[in-house]
């Protein structure tokens, strides 16, 4: 036959990982302990603010987490989907690749550069990181460009926090994130058809807003992988894309940064990607979505619910020009 | 090999081979298996087979030809319709889930979205090489036209392409490989005909010496 249907087993077998790398249940269990160990020595996972995470099966809890009046009292996603449906084109361009790609992800050590027009720009590792600000949950509707959403409990703390950390300078006007990319890693980021690293940007109101969320966890979790691990945006009133994950630059600048996403397709995703159902995607409607495990689609609401909080950052602008 | 080819049985293993597909995907449904967006992905695996489909339909002439087993045309009409089975279940899923029975909004979408214009257009371009698939409809055309109109299944599979090419966002891995294919095949057509017209005596001066009866 000359089609092959694609299966999730089509990666060739050299680009899968070694099987002497894969975790042995038993392995992965003395690895838990000496994580444990390296935890009680070095104080690496040690929280200030009565944070602390505990490996647990793999899974690592946060705890002295704050509920945030931010939250929606929708019902939340189920983890399953949240984890095995993801777009991480590094990983794969399939919804369930990012899953099986991004098991052995190495997140550790993993440092953030922050410069830029800034009075005190610098490098923040990841403990750094966890403990910049306190820790809450925040239950947002996350919404995709290719009409599909979920709720998620986010954990992490407004961006604003780090932000102001920097001290930006005036001829701060906007903020550039950067993806971290790693061809050895991501072998099968070449398929994606994008430039890589990813990269994404704010500008400087929308990302001191206080919903926009510097994300470190989620399901009262440290992120998966294929969420985003170790720490990620999330902006709830955009689209999905624009909530960069892997961050490992951050750059005040004056000029509005490229995106990566506007440089593959600019007729298709500009530099703002409000979610707005009036405005229409070449390929999807935007006017309804599917909420993951619902059957049949749902409206969508203009600036994904939170226009209330987020419209007037956006008074007098032409968002079917500024889509 | 032709015993086997001609057998009622491989007729029936043939059918139900095709049936697989769908099986597969019912099972899955039982087990809870169709991913977190069940509806894209049953719309996205019935659009891969109708593709499937329409591209087997296609292999028949040529196999029979570069295999010599003339026995093989006895299954083209059942792989067609099977194309044309899996792209109506394609497009039931569209019309129910994505706009629930309402054809307006489902025409919009159509008309709105270029991948959408030229799935559609390929689907409806099934609908009569469907209906005109049995043997008395080829009588009634007679056999010349009737192969003409269903020569439409070339538009068919490229339009199939096309509207693949136009959904995917940015990794066109996947569409390429059905490109390949059908680009293949067409290909073999195009060079076949040029073949045979190089084959076919001169129709013009020399023609008339060669063949005195001429032609009727």
């Amino acid at each position: 036959m000359l089609i092959k249907k694609s299966s999730p087993f089509e990666i060739p077998y050299s680009e899968v990982t070694p099987q002497s790398e894969y975790l042995s249940r038993r392995k992965f269990l003395t690895g838990t302990a000496a994580a444990g160990a390296g935890l009680a020595a070095g104080g690496a996972f040690a929280f200030l603010l009565g944070t602390e995470a505990q490996a647990q099966g793999g899974r690592t809890k946060l705890t002295g987490v704050t509920k945030s009046s931010y939250s929606t009292e929708e019902k939340i996603s189920s983890y399953r989907d949240v984890t095995t449906y993801n777009n991480f084109y590094e990983f794969g361009t399939g919804k369930d690749e990012p899953e099986q790609n991004a098991r052995n992800f190495k997140t550790t050590p993993w440092t953030v550069v922050v410069e830029g027009e800034a009075a005190k720009p610098g490098t923040y590792d990841l403990d750094r990181i966890m403990k910049l600000a306190p820790l809450e949950e925040r239950v947002y509707r996350h919404r995709c460009v290719e009409a599909w959403s979920i709720v998620v409990p986010w954990i992490g703390y407004p961006l604003s926090a780090l932000i102001k950390l920097a001290e930006p300078t005036a001829k701060a006007k906007y903020v550039a994130f950067e993806s971290y990319y790693d061809p050895k890693q991501m072998p099968i980021a070449r398929r994606a058809g994008l430039p890589f690293p990813y990269v994404e940007g704010l500008r400087m109101d929308e990302a001191m807003h206080p919903l926009a969320l510097l994300s470190v966890g989620m399901f009262g979790e440290i992120l998966p992988p294929q969420n985003g691990a170790p720490f990620r945006l999330v902006v709830p009133w955009k689209y999905g894309f624009k909530s960069i994950k892997s961050i490992v630059r951050i750059r005040f600048q004056e000029k509005e940064p490229p995106t990566t996403w506007n440089l593959a397709a600019s007729n298709e995703y500009g530099f703002y990607s409000n979610v707005n159902p009036n405005v229409n995607h070449p390929r999807w409607s935007q006017a309804t979505e599917r909420r993951l495990g619902e059957l049949f689609k749902r409206d969508t609401l203009p600036f994904n619910g939170y226009a209330s909080q987020v419209a007037r950052l956006y008074a007098g602008m032409d968002l079917r020009k500024f889509y | 090999m032709a015993s086997m080819l001609t057998s009622k049985w491989t007729k029936a293993g043939v059918f139900l081979a095709s049936l697989g597909p769908l099986g597969y995907l019912v099972w899955k449904g039982f087990r809870a298996e169709l991913t977190a967006n069940p509806i894209e992905y049953i719309t996205h695996e019935l659009g891969d087979w109708t593709l499937i489909f329409l591209i087997l339909t296609l292999c028949v002439t040529p196999a029979r030809r570069l295999l010599r087993q003339p026995a093989l045309i006895r299954f083209r009409r059942m792989l067609g319709l099977f194309a044309f089975f899996y792209a109506c279940l394609h497009f039931s899923i569209f019309f129910v889930f994505d706009h629930f029975f309402d054809v307006a909004a489902m025409l919009d979408d159509v008309a709105e979205r270029k991948y959408i214009t030229v799935g559609f257009l390929g689907f409806v371009l099934l609908i009569p090489l469907a209906v005109t698939s049995t043997a008395g409809w080829i009588r009634r055309l007679g056999g010349r036209r009737w192969q003409r109109l269903h020569q439409a299944i070339y538009i068919t599979a490229i339009a199939g392409v096309v509207h693949f090419f136009w959904l995917v966002k940015s990794d066109i891995t996947r569409p390429t490989r059905y490109a390949v294919a059908v680009g293949l095949l067409l290909a073999y057509r195009v060079v076949m005909w040029f073949a045979e017209r190089q084959m076919r005596p001169q129709p013009a001066r020399s023609a008339g010496k060669l063949s005195p009866t001429g032609g009727s």
